[in-house]
This record gives structure tokens, C-alpha cells and sequence, in this order.
């Protein structure tokens, strides 16, 4: 399991209406249903993640988060989540507007492009970073909005966005670093929010 | 028919008939009492009669969705692509019930069948039937079968308004229902062409009111005429475009050349008309098409699909065709999006394809792998 998966578990309440955006081969949203005790849906747009899905008995819907949330109603989930998922749409402010519009709370996880490896690889090579955790160049990355940590808690204070919490994982080195200086060290966050 | 059966085959088949005596109240008010359904099964039944599913047949469908009558068949079943021995509809595994309904014209009890009251076909006096009517007969046929519970009702299009249906009506006897390239009621549009295929059909001077048997004939123009309108609708442009483009099939447009020049589409969409004419009956054509057009799933719960599908008990598979525009995926999204505000169980996947409504027919990687992977979930 991915760690940010493992983190966003204490934040879900046991038996509580989940939707996941974004929910790839529903490693996610088995976890929470058997742990948690959750109902829920996944939004997903890859054929075979779906297909993963479809497997694992789930919840799967195919729907494009870039055309919105609009069939959604009002509060009509308890949380809405999206893991790994923000860097990759087209409007993601829209999106987090949307997702806490249809949830009561959102959890948000996405690949800090502030870390000191990538400031490294563009300062030093004067190249587009390209590490383990965003292994792709340029032009074919699905990854077209990405931001630092400072940049997502920016957008929160303009939209008014209330955090309710924010981890800070990491898969590979500077464990201790990244409590010091998260927006250098951190690789990945996870927010916690409500409106 | 090859000389050998594919090994993903059910193979031989033979339907059966079952005559029912008790009166069925139809929606309309009316009484439909001695009438008979035929249908074929695939598979075995198992010891707590557990892995039974039912297919539920769209407007011009029947009884025999898989294998072959005879060695001598050119063609399977219709859905034969999705029924049998590892496919997605796994014979292995499940006890298929496939039926011809009431009013249709394949052996079931219908406008072509004696009226034993007047000793004539029944003709245009066969009583109007909804969808429910159908759920209904198909209940009393799982009863005579020993099915308590359908581990599936599986439809499409017309098929799968029935299967959703039955989720409704009798929610303790479905415990899957998969709803393929359907809505939950027709738009304008689709009313618009089933009327004018209706049209084509009751202006053919051989329709007599609709009493053509007893005159020896049949208004096989205008149910041809009838079946190039729906014909159209099942195609997408890209298809038709890309099968038939401009083609002629005879004559020319060079400078002095005077015969009749006829397009290829021309001549396939007659061809289809006059076979299916040859083979469907029009009063059941004007009796589906009405039953169609009528049913709207949410009309007994105030209009409200939610509300409808909170009596429901299924999990429900929903899938839809890219270029289907006779019940495009937007419809289908309605269907989902009902499911989820009613906190119900729903996979929904939309099938990039070139075929349009046909599609639920045809053979498709991506379709067989949702659909075959959905039920292989099924527990029986």
C-alpha cells in the first residue's frame, strides 16, 4: 500500500459515505471498506483500473473529473477524497471547489514539486525534475498542474478552505528533515479539509 | 453453421415451451389468460438453484440468444458473443433463461396467436402490454422453473428496462442487475422515430387495421420501411460512413449515363428491411414499440429515479456505447447518478466504440472484460 494511504485511514470516520476521486485499482477504497467499514464509490477513467476495481467487488464508476462533479448532489458524502490525482487535472481549482462542495470533507494528496530534489534537478541541469515518485519527462507526463506545498495552502487561504490537517509523508529519505522543513523535504502531503 | 461447434459454444439447443392457465392482470386491466412463453435454457441449474440469470430481450430479440437449432444455421443466438462456456456470460458457472416475450412473434403468446374467444389472430386487439407485463410473465416462468432469486437479470436496451424493473418490482428476487446501453425512459426523439416506423407500418395498404392475417397477407412494406428507421438509429454516421461511405452499388454519375444510380447504404438498409419483415410480425412491431415509449421507470415514485431505486436491492452494472445515440451514455449516467443518490450498489463503465446502439451486440474486448469480470464477482 502506497504510505499516504495508510495515513488517510485516521481521518475517515467507521461507516461513513466515501467517494474517491480518481480511485485507481481501488487498493484505497477496499482498505477503507474493510477496515473502516465504509460505503463508497470510485471515479476512475483508465479501462483497466476499472477493470482492477470491477474485480475487487467495488464501487466503480467511469466518469472524467474534468468534466466536474455536477451529478453530485450537496453534502451528499461524508468525505470525498483524491489521492494523487490533483497535479494531473485540468482545472484543479475547480475540482477542490467541487469536492467540497459535494463532501462534508475532502482529503487531498498530491506529489510536492517544492521537494529539494526537484528545486535541485532545475536549478543545477536547468531540466524538468524526473525522479521515482514522478518518473516522466515533460511532454508525456499526465502530471500538468503541479504545485508546492505552499502553493495548495495559498489557494486554501484565497478560497477560504479551512485545513483541518496536513501530514507529510515520505516513501524514501529525509524522514526527520521533512517535519522540519516539509515544503523542502516533504514528497507528499496530505490535506485535510472542510469549507 | 461450420461443421463443427466453436468450443466456446452451448452447441445445440432446443426450446421449450411452457403453457400457463392462471390469467395474467396486465397492466392495461385486462386479463391475458392461456397463454404460453417460449424459452431456452443454457447451463445447469445447481443444487440451491443459485446461479440462475435471466436475459431479457430487446425490441426485435427472442428466445434464442445462444448456440444453434440446427447444424445447418448460418448464425447463433443473437447475444451468442456474450453467452457460453468462458464468456462473459459463463455458461460454466450460470443457468441461463432466455425467453421470447408475450406480444412478441417467435413463438410466445402474442398479436399472430389465436384469440380463443373468437377463434382468429388476435391482430390489433391483443391487449396493450408495458414493460411490467413482461417482468410479470417472466416471474411466473422463474416460479415453474423453481427460481426463487435471479443471481442476475441482464438486459439491454429494451432489455434492460425490464431488467431494471424487475429490480423494482420484486427487489428480494434480484440480486444483480445489469442495465446495458438503456434509459430509464425514452427521450422525444426516440418517440419520434418509433412513431414514424408505426406510421410506415399502418399505411401499408396490406396492414387492413391491423387485421392483415385474416386477409392473407401481410404489410410487409411498411414493417420493412419500419425496420430502415430503426435500423438507422442502431448504426452511428462514423459506422455507416465508414461501411458504406458513397458507394454504389449499381449506375453512374459519368456525363450521359442515365440508369438509376443506387447507394449501398440504399440497398443494405432494404435488404435489412425486407428480411426482417419477412421474419417479425407487425403488430407485435406496433405493440413493442408502444410498450417502449411508455415505460418510464420513476413515474409510479413522483418522477423521481432516486426515489424509484431506493426499493430496489440489486447491485447494479450499467454500461453504455460511446457512439450510441439511440440511448447514449448520457441516459446511462442517469441511471447511475439515481443509483448513487439512492445509496445503491453500481459499476458503470462507457464503451469507447464505433458501432453505436448495436454495439451492446457486438463483439468488444473492453465490453467483454467489464461484463465478464462483473459477474465472474457474482457469488451462486
Amino acid at each position: 500500500m502506497r504510505i499516504d494511504l495508510n495515513e488517510i485511514q485516521h481521518w475517515i470516520k467507521e461507516r461513513s459515505r466515501i467517494l474517491d476521486l480518481g480511485c485507481g485499482d481501488g487498493t484505497l477504497l477496499k482498505f477503507l471498506i474493510d477496515n473502516k467499514h465504509v460505503e463508497g464509490y470510485g471515479l476512475e477513467i483508465d479501462a483497466e483500473q476499472i477493470n482492477l476495481c470491477i474485480d475487487k467487488g467495488l464501487n466503480v464508476v467511469e466518469q472524467n473529473l474534468d468534466r466536474g462533479l455536477g451529478n453530485f448532489a450537496d453534502n451528499s458524502f461524508d468525505t470525498v477524497l483524491m489521492t494523487q490525482a490533483l497535479q494531473t487535472l485540468h482545472f484543479p481549482h475547480k475540482v477542490l471547489d467541487e469536492m467540497l462542495r459535494v463532501g462534508k470533507e475532502c482529503i487531498v494528496t498530491f506529489p510536492n514539486f517544492g521537494h529539494w530534489k526537484a528545486r535541485f534537478q532545475l536549478a543545477t541541469y536547468g531540466r524538468m525534475p524526473v525522479s521515482d515518485l514522478l518518473p516522466f519527462e515533460w511532454y508525456n507526463t499526465p502530471n500538468i498542474h503541479f504545485c508546492t506545498f505552499k502553493d495548495f495552502e495559498v489557494l486554501c487561504r484565497e478560497k477560504n478552505i479551512k485545513v483541518i490537517n496536513r501530514e507529510v509523508v515520505n516513501e524514501q529519505s529525509g524522514k526527520l528533515l521533512k517535519d522540519v522543513l516539509p515544503n523542502l523535504f516533504g514528497e507528499t502531503a496530505i490535506y485535510h479539509l472542510s469549507k | 453453421m461450420p461443421n463443427e461447434l466453436p468450443a466456446n459454444s452451448v452447441g445445440l439447443v432446443t426450446p421449450q415451451i411452457m403453457h400457463f392457465s392462471e390469467p395474467l392482470l396486465l397492466a392495461c386491466g385486462k386479463n391475458l389468460s392461456n397463454y404460453q412463453i417460449v424459452y431456452e435454457t443454457y447451463g445447469t441449474l445447481n443444487a440451491n438453484k443459485s446461479n440462475a440469470v435471466l436475459i431479457c430481450h430487446a425490441l426485435s430479440g427472442h428466445h434464442h440468444a445462444a448456440g444453434y437449432h440446427s447444424m445447418a444455421d448460418k448464425r447463433p443466438g443473437w447475444w451468442d458473443a456474450y453467452i457460453g462456456p468462458n464468456k462473459p456470460i459463463d455458461t460454466n458457472k450460470f443457468f441461463v433463461v432466455s425467453l421470447n416475450n408475450i406480444g412478441g412473434c417467435h413463438g410466445s403468446t402474442g398479436p399472430g396467436s389465436i384469440n380463443p374467444d373468437t377463434g382468429k389472430p388476435w391482430g390489433p386487439d391483443f391487449p396493450k402490454l408495458r414493460v411490467r407485463d413482461w417482468v410479470h410473465s417472466q416471474a411466473r416462468l422463474a416460479d415453474n422453473l423453481g427460481i426463487k432469486v435471479w443471481a442476475a437479470v441482464i438486459g439491454g436496451s429494451l432489455g434492460g428496462m425490464q431488467a431494471m424493473r424487475w429490480a423494482l418490482e420484486y427487489p428480494n428476487r434480484v440480486r444483480h442487475c445489469a442495465a446495458i446501453a438503456s434509459a430509464m425512459n425514452l427521450s422525444a426523439q426516440n418517440i419520434a422515430f418509433n412513431e414514424t416506423a408505426r406510421q410506415a407500418i399502418i399505411s401499408d395498404p396490406n396492414f387492413f387495421d391491423g387485421r392483415y392475417l385474416e386477409q392473407n397477407t401481410v404489410p410487409r412494406h411498411g414493417l420493412g420501411v419500419a425496420r430502415m428507421i430503426g435500423h438507422i438509429t442502431y448504426l452511428s454516421d462514423h459506422d455507416m460512413g465508414e461501411k458504406f461511405g458513397r458507394d454504389l452499388r449499381s449506375g453512374s454519375f459519368d456525363l450521359g449515363m442515365d440508369a438509376e444510380v443506387e447507394f449501398q447504404i440504399e440497398s443494405y438498409l432494404r435488404y435489412q428491411g425486407g428480411n426482417f419483415a419477412k421474419s417479425f410480425d407487425a403488430n407485435s412491431y406496433l405493440l413493442i414499440t408502444k410498450a417502449l415509449d411508455y415505460f418510464d421507470l420513476a413515474r409510479e415514485y413522483g418522477n423521481d429515479p432516486i426515489e424509484a431505486f431506493r426499493h430496489a436491492q440489486a447491485k447494479f452494472l450499467v454500461i453504455s456505447f460511446s457512439t450510441d445515440w439511440r440511448f447514449a451514455p448520457e441516459r446511462s449516467r442517469e441511471i447511475v447518478n439515481a443509483l448513487i443518490g439512492a445509496n445503491k450498489a453500481v459499476t458503470y463503465a462507457e464503451i469507447e466504440s464505433k458501432s453505436g446502439h448495436d454495439a451492446f451486440l457486438l463483439p468488444d474486448e473492453r465490453y467483454q472484460q467489464v461484463f465478464g469480470r462483473y459477474l465472474a464477482g457474482i457469488e451462486t
